[in-house]
């Protein structure tokens, strides 16, 4: 087959996705809300009407007006500027933490697959161990060895969830290994690292895009509850953990404080699951008619 | 079926004792001098360095870990609190309770709502009441459990105060932290009750058993739901086990002298022989979970249970074998 129509072979594979993501109605709502906090964290000191450390001690504790839509908080910041630039924060864990746990799941899945035997007996042994660890309680445990902070907390929960990439690339490799495509290259002289970070991971990687898609959301979620037991990002950061950490003691007399950043957390949450399910309708071969 | 338990008993010793590596080497790299922290910012350089010998603090990495091991083995102590002295097994067995009871209730409470939302869901697909429990549940997944508890206590304690906001003394206390725990379960539950039953609901046998005359109820329970049940039973096992790691924060949130309780408490304050029995404690409980998982397959599909006994049998087979060829 000559280039050119296998770069066309592609593009159209890639347009048949996009048109049948878009035709997916849970996926594109997830999208458009996504796209929106993208949005919002990357242009925050724009879009936010206050700074996110904005102290004013006059007004503490006020409810919703028209100059704090949704209120200030305990120290007279605008709660709204800090869910806004608190989005940097989450989706940036999010991503990251994501990144962590991918890569380091990831290649040691498909090196476990890839070699078999012996080398896959020791490393899936290994992450037998890990995986017998309740997930929160690793990610807490991690973060109390290395100390709190954003770094830290991303770490902690890459680490706490590379398991599960693990399994899944190793599953996906195991069935992609044996085909013919992997033969030739080894025909052709490629070394093990190419053949697998070219040919067999590529092809593997559908079910790890839908994996990280709904991990980036398990990944938030867990930031928030470091955060929310002070061992993640500390005080004044805006995530929305550490909002709802700080707001607890107030509970009883001021209700803004502990219910808007749940409901930020709660629409990012949701916006990625929805995407993410859509995004498995749309790669899993299994559903496709 | 015997000898499989027992193989997965004994396959958890490794396990096990990989846990308490990981979580040991974990305590041990983390910052802050457990001495100082029982002594107090006041106390002397000397009086701490003695106790951090007395501890065996300053033993060598590997002589403190066997020593650990060594005591779990031989007298099956986990060594002692540093912050109340008592025994570290006797400070789990008297929060282990507290944890359970709060687990099996929500588990409970989860199930009872997830499978028939599920059920109902699968063979009634795209109408109002499976867009709505569909919606529902991905709602329920989305939630941090620690905010709902936050919410649930402002609605029900603060405003509306029918229930208690914390403790843990009676039913009535029981309700919010399960209602907390159990919300994410159960809308978990509905969708994978929902899936597994839309994949069995259209099979040919489904389609036989409507042609027999047989009534659509004994069709989806006798027929569908008992094909549809191992992913259930799995998800039910897992989010049990993840109930336990939940209750962490929602023992927390509740002040529920619980194991989640402790734990984050012993976190806090360096208490590390607590932390290192805490873990050990919830990973047996989840092996235990889960291998209580792989037999109840048995029991929900024969094919599987037929195969658990030919593998013991195949094992019984060439250990007979060899034991034959050692005598000749």
């Amino acid at each position: 087959m000559t280039e050119l129509s296998m770069q066309k072979r592609r593009s159209s594979r890639r347009r048949e996705f996009w048109l049948r993501l878009c035709r997916n109605k849970a996926a594109l709502i997830g999208m458009v809300i996504l796209s929106v906090l993208i949005i919002t964290a990357v242009f925050a000191p724009i879009i936010a009407p206050y700074h996110y450390d904005e102290q004013n001690y006059q007004i503490t504790n006020q409810l919703p007006s028209l100059a704090h839509p949704l209120g200030t908080d305990n120290c007279g910041r605008d709660i709204l500027s800090r869910l806004i630039y608190g989005s940097r924060v989450s989706l940036q864990i999010g991503f990251i933490a994501v990144g962590i746990g991918a890569a380091v799941g990831g290649l040691l899945g498909a090196v476990a697959a890839f070699y078999g035997k012996a080398v896959d007996n020791i490393i899936m042994r290994c992450i037998d161990i890990v995986l017998a660890i309740p997930s929160t309680l690793l990610a807490i445990s991690i973060s109390a060895a290395l100390g709190p902070g954003l770094t830290n907390a991303m770490i902690a929960i890459g680490i706490g969830s590379a398991p599960n990439y693990a399994r899944i690339v190793r599953a996906s490799v195991l069935t992609v290994k044996e085909q013919e495509f992997v033969e030739a290259a080894r025909c052709v002289g490629a070394s093990d690292a190419y053949i697998i970070l070219r040919e067999i991971l590529p092809n593997a990687l559908s079910p790890i895009i839908v994996q990280a898609t709904l991990g980036v959301a398990s990944a938030i979620l867990s930031a928030a509850a470091l955060s929310f037991i002070g061992l993640g990002i500390q005080p004044p950061s805006p995530e929305w953990g550490a909002m709802l950490s700080a707001g607890r003691v107030y509970i009883r007399d001021f209700w803004p404080i502990v219910t808007f950043p749940g409901v930020a957390i709660m629409i990012t949450i949701f916006a990625l699951n929805l995407f993410g399910d859509g995004l498995r309708d749309v790669l899993d071969p299994k559903l496709r008619r | 079926m015997y000898r499989y338990i027992i193989k997965r008993i004994l396959m958890m010793i490794p396990v096990l004792l990989g846990v308490t590596f990981v979580i040991f080497s974990m305590m041990y790299i983390s910052e802050g001098d457990p001495a100082r922290m029982i002594l107090g910012e006041g106390a002397q350089e000397s009086e701490v360095e003695a106790l951090r010998e007395e501890l065996g603090l300053n033993d060598p990495f590997l002589t403190r870990y066997v020593n650990y091991i060594k005591g779990i083995v031989t007298k099956g102590d986990l060594g002692t609190s540093y912050v109340t002295g008592r025994s570290v097994s006797e400070e789990i067995f008297d929060r282990w309770p507290t944890t359970m009871l709060l687990a099996v209730l929500s588990v409970l409470l989860a199930t009872a709502i997830g499978i028939p939302a599920g059920i109902i869901s699968a063979t009634k697909q795209y109408s109002i009441f499976d867009n709505l429990a569909m919606v529902l549940a991905l709602v329920g997944v989305s939630m941090p459990n620690f905010w709902q508890g936050l919410v649930l206590i402002l609605v029900f304690s603060v405003y509306l105060n029918i229930l208690p906001p914390s403790g843990f003394y009676g039913p009535i206390y029981w309700i919010l932290p399960a209602v907390t725990i159990g919300t994410s379960t159960a809308a978990t539950i509905t969708r994978m009750t929902r899936s597994s039953m839309l994949d069995v609901i259209h099979q040919d046998y489904i389609r036989t058993a409507r042609a027999k005359g047989l009534s659509e109820r004994v069709t989806i329970t006798r027929h569908a739901l008992k094909n549809a049940l191992i992913p259930i039973i799995t998800t039910v096992g897992l989010q049990f086990g993840r109930g336990l790691g939940g209750a962490i924060l929602t023992e927390s949130i509740f002040s529920i002298p619980g194991l989640g309780k402790l734990m984050v408490d012993s976190i806090k304050a360096r208490n590390y022989p607590v932390v290192q029995g805490g873990v050990l404690f919830i990973a047996i409980a989840f092996s235990i979970i889960n291998l209580v998982v792989d037999i109840l397959y048995a029991f929900a599909d024969p094919r599987i249970k037929s195969q658990y006994q030919s593998q013991s049998r195949k094992k019984k087979r060439s250990t007979t074998q060899e034991k034959a060829g050692e005598a000749a």
